[in-house]
């Protein structure tokens, strides 16, 4: 059994557990019971694997960015998880909730989103499902990614404000929760990433352990072997991180480097550098590192990047921290600017800004000649266009 | 004090041995409307005849809790409102206030207080038992339970209409004080008045004869669905209700008193 797993009470090392209402504990322990059966059944697995491959678009490419590379003196692979439909990684995990969804009985699903990317993908997979979907999204976030919210509606799904606290993805996950408790017996709840009570960590982690699969058939197709040096993603949640980690967790010669959105920088008050700035604590169902003043209050996160807006990480990403699996850099927001008007100058990509993050990072990381880095470019960059406007400077 | 303390017969169980009238448990949020409200209110509550307190230790994410209690809560921080702060305020409040008292609250700012820190201080000041919605029965076992007995603390369990028969006969054996009983599927304050169906969950939760007493609440707010909820358990808890009479407090005992009056006393003067 390796460290790295779940244990049978929902734990990595000191992190995880199930700290929810007991109005939610039949939903979740039903969860408990049945994920793993359902995940792994023939039926299960021929149905997903088709619809990521005809509906999502997968296997993504494994691109060898030359130009990239030669810039920074190394191999640079980009795994193409924005070429997936809906333009990031979500959808992976969208795809396999919703058969989850449908395989429990339920008709009713519901998310939370930030920046909209995980709304989308939800929405896209209710469409094609044809089940009746709400997403709560901060009142604030949605007044930011005003396209998000039309094309969820365009999709059919109803887009709720979160009108409490800050109005950001913290105020949208707990309205979704409320709203599970409100609901219990005909609703799915559908998270995006890998938070929340288990085995919500587990179960995202292992829908998107398709993205370091498919990396290491590709990488040995490439260059003979299924190990690079370092393994390079950005975390919000964690969920893209988690799923381009995942088959590499046990190959100790791989490096894992987590990038976290740094904001104004790491110290300057407005960033979301969990890890840098947190303790460990308890929001959203699991223990975990969060960002929160000594009386134990969640403290708001800022990153120009919506999707990496949040005061928490999963509790993987806290115990690959603890135990040092895992390396965790800072980028800021002008680094991940710069590094996003790079690649698209560079490679004609032009990235999320939360992929960004991940980019910036290897300007920080000593790479010699011989080493081959896979960076996990999680979505692309068409939702950001505003932002790349406003802030200029290409 | 640790050893007097596990001698001591707590609070809630001696009352619940003497008591025969149905029971009133009124929720306040701490810091709430003013910082320093708490004592004011404790003691208004207990003039006015509130059988038992619940106060909430104010946190930035009550997913368990409606637009009222959020709001609160949100008012409380914005007051500046801690646990350590409660902690100070609540240091010699068994000299006017002989009900018992438990405190509610989300697990982070106990955690981050300390635990064992939180227990003793409980302990210290006269703090009966605790509501902690989001510290589940596993957690518990392992991690707090040890803590909790130590300090003479009571561990007030929920259950709720989805909760299984297994499952509400593993809480009742494992529950101290009484239990509380989450009277729908929803978060505080959600819902007026009591349906068809809940009266159902009331009767097939009676018909179990739980060795606690149980006290029902959620979407309880008004005299009627106090005494309705009180034919099935032993009492009832009010929450919101009594919130959005804080929001509007004008003279705290007096205000209080008729509140408490308005649900406790027979319905000799009901227009009906």
């Amino acid at each position: 059994m390796s460290e790295y797993r779940v244990n049978e009470h929902g734990y990595y090392g000191s992190f995880g557990g199930s700290f929810i209402p007991e109005m939610l504990y039949p939903n979740v322990e039903e969860l408990r019971e049945r994920y793993l059966a359902i995940l792994e059944s023939e039926d299960f697995q021929k149905q997903y694997h088709q619809l990521l491959r005809d509906y999502v678009g997968r296997p993504t490419p494994l691109y060898l960015a030359e130009r990239l590379s030669e810039r920074l003196g190394a191999s640079i692979y980009l795994k193409r998880e924005d070429l997936c439909h809906t333009g990031a990684h979500k959808v992976n995990n969208t795809v396999g909730q919703i058969l989850l969804a449908k395989a429990l009985g339920k008709q009713k699903i519901i998310a939370e989103t930030g920046a909209g990317q995980h709304g989308v993908a939800t929405a896209t997979v209710c469409a094609l499902m044809g089940l009746e979907c709400i997403v709560y999204m901060g009142q604030v976030d949605m007044e930011r990614q005003k396209p998000n919210v039309e094309r969820m509606k365009l999709l059919g799904a109803e887009v709720r404000p979160a009108m409490s606290g800050s109005r950001t993805l913290k105020d949208a996950t707990n309205e979704a929760m409320r709203h599970w408790i409100n609901n219990p017996a005909d609703t799915h709840y559908i998270i995006g990433s890998v938070v929340g009570p288990h085995p919500y960590p587990d179960m995202v982690a292992r829908l998107q352990a398709i993205i370091s699969k498919e990396m290491r058939a590709q990488l040995k197709e490439k260059t003979g072997t299924e190990n690079p040096d370092y393994v390079v993603a950005c975390v919000g949640g964690g969920s893209n991180a988690a799923g381009a980690f995942y088959h590499y967790l046990d190959e100790p010669s791989v490096k894992l480097i987590a990038v976290e959105a740094a904001g104004k920088g790491v110290d300057s008050g407005e960033s979301a550098a969990t890890t840098f700035l947190g303790k460990p604590g308890v929001l959203h169902g699991s223990k975990t590192l969060l960002m929160q003043t000594e009386d134990g209050q969640v403290t708001e996160p800022y990153s120009i990047s919506a999707g990496l807006d949040y005061p928490g990480i999963g509790p993987l990403h806290a115990h690959l921290f603890d135990s040092k699996r895992a390396g965790f850099l800072a980028v800021t927001d002008a680094q991940a600017m710069d590094a996003g008007i790079r690649l698209s100058k560079l490679e004609g990509i032009i990235p999320a800004i939360e992929s960004a993050h991940a980019l910036a990072a290897l300007e920080q990381m000593e790479l010699k000649k011989s080493d081959v880095v896979i960076v996990n470019l999680s979505g692309r960059g068409d939702k950001d266009l505003e932002t790349y406007i406003k802030w200029g400077g290409y | 004090m640790t050893q007097d303390s596990r001698l001591k017969l707590n609070r809630i169980d001696q009352f619940f041995q003497q008591r025969n009238e149905p029971v009133l448990n009124i929720y306040f949020t701490a810091g709430f409307p003013q910082p320093d409200s708490t004592r004011t209110i404790l003691s208004g509550l207990q003039k006015a005849g509130a059988d038992l307190i619940e106060i909430g230790i104010p946190f930035s994410d009550p997913v368990a809790d409606g637009p009222t209690i959020q709001q609160s809560n949100k008012k409380a921080l914005e007051n500046g409102m801690t646990l350590r702060l409660l902690m100070e305020q609540l240091k010699g409040f068994r000299e006017e206030v002989q009900v018992p008292v438990v405190l509610m609250g989300y697990l982070n700012p106990i955690v981050q207080y300390g635990i064992e820190q939180f227990c003793q201080d409980c302990e210290a000041v006269g703090i009966d038992g605790l509501i902690l919605p989001d510290l589940p029965m596993y957690e518990y076992q392992i991690f707090y339970k040890e803590f909790f007995q130590k300090h003479g603390l009571h561990n007030i369990f929920l259950i709720s209409p989805q909760t299984s028969e297994a499952r509400i006969r593993e809480i009742d054996a494992n529950s101290q004080g009484f239990i509380y009983m989450v009277s729908s599927a929803s978060v505080t304050g959600a819902k007026q008045g009591i349906s068809q169906e809940q009266l159902g969950y009331f009767e097939r939760i009676q018909q179990m004869k739980l060795k606690n007493p149980k006290l029902i609440g959620f979407g309880i707010s008004d005299r009627e669905s106090f005494q309705q909820a009180s034919r099935y358990a032993e009492g009832a808890i009010i929450g919101s209700a009594f919130i959005k009479l804080l929001e509007k407090l004008e003279q705290p005992e007096q205000d209080i008193k008729n509140f408490v009056e308005s649900i406790k006393q027979p319905a000799t003067q009901s227009a009906k």
